[in-house]
């Protein structure tokens, strides 16, 4: 199953050069911002939240909780994934302007979005019901961002002639979707949907508890029973909520995702069979079912002719087609774009009047912070770097020791880091510099499996004719390694590398600043910076400080990743 | 509505692309009417625009100028009346064969009902009783092509455009359903008022078709309109059948010209640039070595395809660029080796690089890379910079193809160097400058 190169691809598109859309992306974002921050001025001073149990008995009905959060911000995160990815895939015009924007929401940290959506809602909805869809939503922005790229991306590589097909036979916009874009990104969507619960599960923590100023927010769940455990330091009830939550992990993957990778493997584009199919147990005793056939036959295939057939008539192919576009006059641009462009530059002065609240002494703790939260990402690639390629060599060479191997790195692999954070903390920080050591830990642990997945699927990928050929050249182990197995393996460890560096500077505000045993650990970082800004309401430097660590960020993204991702694209894919 | 005998008709259509200095123009002045109950082929050399003038018959695709009548009555969107049996077949992987007949049915409403009893018949038509559950993966390219047809026929066209459809399958399975097509249209079987087949390959097209549209590119037109008369089934190694081919042959391939209007003239300069055909310089020679062979060094051009075993798009490309290099030259269907050309086929490899040099540097566009190369600083310049240049002159992934062949042949003349690593071009130094350059 590892074989699928597009399981950790992220999306990197073509373009290196900043445009009109990247600029007005990142104003849209600070006006956003800033003004989920104006209204945070407004709210109530304290606020308690319920108390927190570390009783095991209180677990299946936190881990209860957890999952309905979980599954509320994933079906968010799809509504949200069909519809920006289909708008972004419509027009040139609007795919200038959402690519880049969605590229900027990505590299927002997750507790930046915290006052914007907590504020805004409580304005909405009554105070309890405001922090429950808060987590809703802070889950959601873990969640997201990479499957509305899978799914832009795969609407826009639908063969011309599948999507020439569709037209001819005059399919309307619900078969559309529903024969053609749906199943053609499937698998797509399954993997990333697979990531994006692991990504959730990462923030769990950061999104049950939250604190804005001294209004500290809590809500019963597995997140806040793990993180409330390690504030008490309770070892045992540690490891009780870690075992729910390797429980519910696992029993999802084998009741959840097995079975979904398993049937969507119909939706292979490809017309002949190579791979070896994923399987799942699950799956197998479901399709055998005589429930399942019957309730396909009687329940599912009516129902499904019936929507079909109201769809088909409801929503007839509009007489002119694709072939007129009208291009919109001039005015009713300016009419329509007007309003909005005005609202954005009044958000954007504001927003720029905020900053100056920020003192030159707070600018300075941000340049260093991003230098050190740089640094810690760099040395925790270097390490994830140093043991994922000879061990993903070893696994994707060697037939027997991955047979044995791949399931332990499953396992280890969906156990969220900021879970077993508040262990590794208990080590590590009595030592000197323990925090820092903790830190670069959390990222390399939330991290390095992207590297390895990627790097065993390239050495996987090595075709045996130039292995055996480097035999006859006998090759020296070095030599063999630098002409053969690096570059071959280079393509996959860079998009394993631009995945695994986005989620190191995410990972850095919960990694920076740490409540542990009832107190406040924190180290130099600009995520440790954000934690702050956020737990003392000091919403100038959280703006400063978020804007900061989003251009960093996509400027990493785009002159060092993108670059290098195309010399390995153009230079050393193995056809 | 009036029983008029034409079903289609295009008038005056251009389609241009791009604007400004870098516009092209695909498609110019076509005119053409389909008649009721007629089989026309459209054929063309790769590049001449057939695909993109189906695309604009069947309304998928607006054209920059012109107007698109279908029962007089002009086309706005996609023609309900006309279907399409694609190159690549466009079956949906992950529905079944039967599914992807009857989602045809299903997209106009067409109620459960009826619509499996129609899907099983047409499947049953074309030969594929038995294989209603198997998806497309499972058949081989000819059977997946076969699905295609009975897609295509299921919603009960007026119009049934083909598009290359045998060009994707292997020569056993073409043949096989060539004749097969031909059999239904004839029996009565295939519920169309006409067929208009898009393909790149004289025989098929002299195979098949009542009436052959034959097009040329730079700019797509159409450049001749013939009746084939030949009764079916058709004897392909009947004389008249040859004949035709040869006469077609004839048509695409031309007659040289002078050298000055052959070779046109260099980017940036007035008038048309003229591209490079892309094939390879091993097929090239190839070309020479056999017409040595021959007496007078010459043949027909339709029996080199024949003794190739390769396509008529390619045969007229490799005559193009035996024509364009002087090596040989090309009147009435026939093509004459030059003593030239003799003279290459007979060299050694080294004296082959040489003559292969001289040729290429009388051409302009190789002239042009010459002199801004060496006034350039440093005697290189970046691949992306050339082909910017070329952009002007080509549409932008025609330049791209270019300056690949160019390339290629630059390099096999040592005349170029391109660096992959840098992605820079330039000149290949000859030794006496390499001398002087590194005294030793």
């Amino acid at each position: 199953m590892i074989g699928s190169r597009r399981i950790f691809q992220s999306v990197i598109a073509a373009r290196a050069r900043f445009t009109w859309g990247d600029a007005l992306a990142l104003l849209i974002v600070s006006v956003l911002l800033y003004s989920g921050l104006r209204l945070a001025f407004e709210l109530p001073a304290a606020i308690a939240g319920p108390e927190i149990s570390t009783s095991p008995a209180a677990l299946p009905w936190y881990a209860l909780l957890s999952l309905a959060r979980m599954g509320a911000a994933y079906f968010l995160s799809l509504v949200f994934t069909l519809v920006y990815g289909r708008l972004a895939a419509r027009g040139e015009r609007m795919g200038k302007l959402l690519l880049p924007l969605l590229d900027v929401l990505q590299s927002v940290p997750i507790l930046s979005f915290l006052p914007v959506v907590l504020l805004s809602l409580s304005a909405l909805v009554p105070q309890g019901l405001a922090a429950e869809l808060a987590s809703v939503v802070l889950i959601f922005t873990s969640q997201v961002w990479n499957m509305t790229f899978a799914w832009y991306q795969s609407l826009t590589t639908i063969p011309g002639q599948l999507r020439e097909a569709a037209d001819v036979f005059r399919f309307n916009g619900w078969l559309r979707f529903k024969v053609l874009e749906l199943p053609f990104a499937a698998i797509g969507l399954v993997w990333n949907s697979i990531m994006s619960w692991a990504g959730g599960w990462f923030f769990l923590m950061a999104a049950e508890i939250f604190q804005v100023g001294s209004r500290d927010f809590r809500l019963r769940g597995l997140g806040s029973y793990l993180q409330e455990a390690a504030n008490q330091g309770n070892i045992t009830a540690i490891v009780w909520g870690l075992a729910a939550l390797v429980a519910i992990i696992v029993g999802l993957d084998q009741l959840v995702w097995r079975p979904l990778l398993a049937w969507s493997d119909r939706f292979k584009l490809e017309m002949v069979k190579h791979e070896e199919p994923p399987t799942s147990w699950f799956y197998e005793v479901l399709a055998a079912s005589r429930l399942r056939r019957w309730l396909r036959e009687s329940v599912w295939r009516p129902t499904e002719e019936r929507v079909d057939r109201f769809m088909v008539r409801r929503f007839p192919v509009r007489p002119s087609g694709p072939a007129t576009v009208a291009a919109p006059s001039r005015l009713r641009l300016v009419l329509l774009a007007g309003p909005p462009a005005a609202l954005l530059a009044y958000g954007g002065v504001r927003a720029v009047h905020l900053l100056t609240a920020v003192s030159s002494r707070q600018w300075l703790q941000i340049a260093f912070g991003t230098g050190a939260t740089g640094l810690r990402v760099a040395i925790a690639l270097a390490l994830a770097l140093a043991w994922t390629v000879p061990l993903g060599v070893a696994v994707g060479t060697n037939p027997r020791l991955a047979r044995w191997l791949q399931p332990l790195v499953q396992i280890a692999a969906s156990v969220p880091a900021t879970a077993l954070f508040p262990v590794f903390l208990l080590l590590v920080i009595g030592m000197p510099g323990g925090l820092n050591l903790a830190a670069v830990l959390l990222m390399l642990l939330g991290t390095q499996w992207y590297l390895l997945f990627n790097v065993i699927a390239g050495a996987m990928a090595i075709p045996q004719e130039l292995s055996f050929s480097s035999d006859l050249l006998q090759l020296g182990r070095w030599q063999r390694w630098r002409t053969l197995i690096l570059p071959a393996l280079f393509p996959y460890i860079i998009t394993g590398a631009i995945t695994a560096s986005g989620g190191a500077w995410n990972a850095s505000i919960v990694a920076e600043q740490v409540e542990f045993g009832g107190r406040t650990h924190a180290v130099i970082g600009i995520g440790g910076l954000i934690a702050r800004a956020t737990a003392l309401g000091d919403y100038p430097l959280l703006l400063a400080a978020t804007l900061s660590m989003v251009l960093v960020v996509v400027t990493i993204n785009r002159f060092l990743w993108r670059r290098l991702y195309r010399v390995a694209e153009e230079r050393f894919r193995l056809e | 509505m009036t029983a008029t005998s034409a079903l289609l008709q295009l008038e005056s259509v251009d389609q241009v692309y791009g604007a400004g200095q870098k516009r092209f123009t695909a498609l110019e002045g076509i005119s053409l009417t389909l008649a009721d109950s007629t089989f026309v082929a459209l054929l063309g050399p790769s590049g001449c625009g057939k695909s993109t003038l189906l695309r604009i018959a069947t309304g998928l695709q607006r054209p920059t100028a012109g107007r698109v009548l279908y029962q007089d009555r002009p086309l706005a969107g996609v023609n309900p009346h006309a279907t399409i049996v694609f190159q690549t077949f466009a079956l949906f992987p992950w529905l079944t064969v039967q599914q992807n007949v009857e989602i045809a049915l299903k997209a106009r409403g067409v109620p459960a009902s009826v619509r499996a009893g129609r899907a099983v018949d047409l499947l049953d038509r074309v030969g594929l009783d038995g294989f209603e559950s198997a998806f497309p993966r499972e058949l081989s390219g000819g059977m997946r092509q076969k699905v295609g047809f009975a897609r295509a026929m299921a919603v009960e066209p007026e119009l049934l455009c083909l598009d290359e459809p045998f060009s994707a399958l292997d020569v056993l399975s073409a043949d096989a359903l060539r004749g097969e097509l031909l059999e239904l249209w004839f029996g009565g079987r295939i519920p169309a008022r006409a067929i208009l087949l898009v393909t790149h390959s004289i025989e098929e097209a002299v195979f098949m078709a009542e009436r052959i549209v034959v097009m040329d590119k730079q700019p797509g037109r159409i450049v001749a309109d013939l009746q084939v008369t030949l009764p079916q089934p058709r004897q392909r190694k009947s004389r008249p059948f040859l004949a035709l081919v040869d006469r077609i042959y004839g048509i695409l391939a031309g007659q040289t010209q002078p050298e000055q209007v052959e070779m046109g003239t260099a980017p940036g300069e007035p008038g048309p640039t003229r591209g490079l055909p892309d094939v390879t310089i091993n097929n090239l020679a190839g070309v020479l070595e056999h017409l040595r062979e021959l007496p007078q060094g010459r043949t027909d051009i339709y029996q080199l395809a024949g003794e190739f075993t390769v396509s008529s798009d390619e045969v007229l490309r490799l005559t193009e660029a035996v024509e364009l290099l002087g090596m040989a030259t090309i009147a009435e269907g026939d093509i004459i080796l030059t003593p030239l050309g003799e003279t290459y086929a007979e060299a050694s490899i080294l004296a082959r690089k040489e003559i292969f040099a001289s040729r290429i540097r009388r051409l302009p566009l190789f002239q042009w890379l010459i002199e801004i190369l060496e006034q350039a600083e440093g005697r290189r310049l970046e691949w992306d910079d050339v082909l910017g240049t070329l952009e002007s002159e080509f549409p932008a992934e025609e330049a791209e193809h270019q300056l690949e062949t160019a390339v290629n042949w630059g390099r096999y003349a040592e005349l170029l160097v391109y660096d992959d690593n840098s992605g820079m071009l330039f000149l290949e130094l000859h030794p006496a400058e390499v001398d002087s350059k590194q005294p030793q």
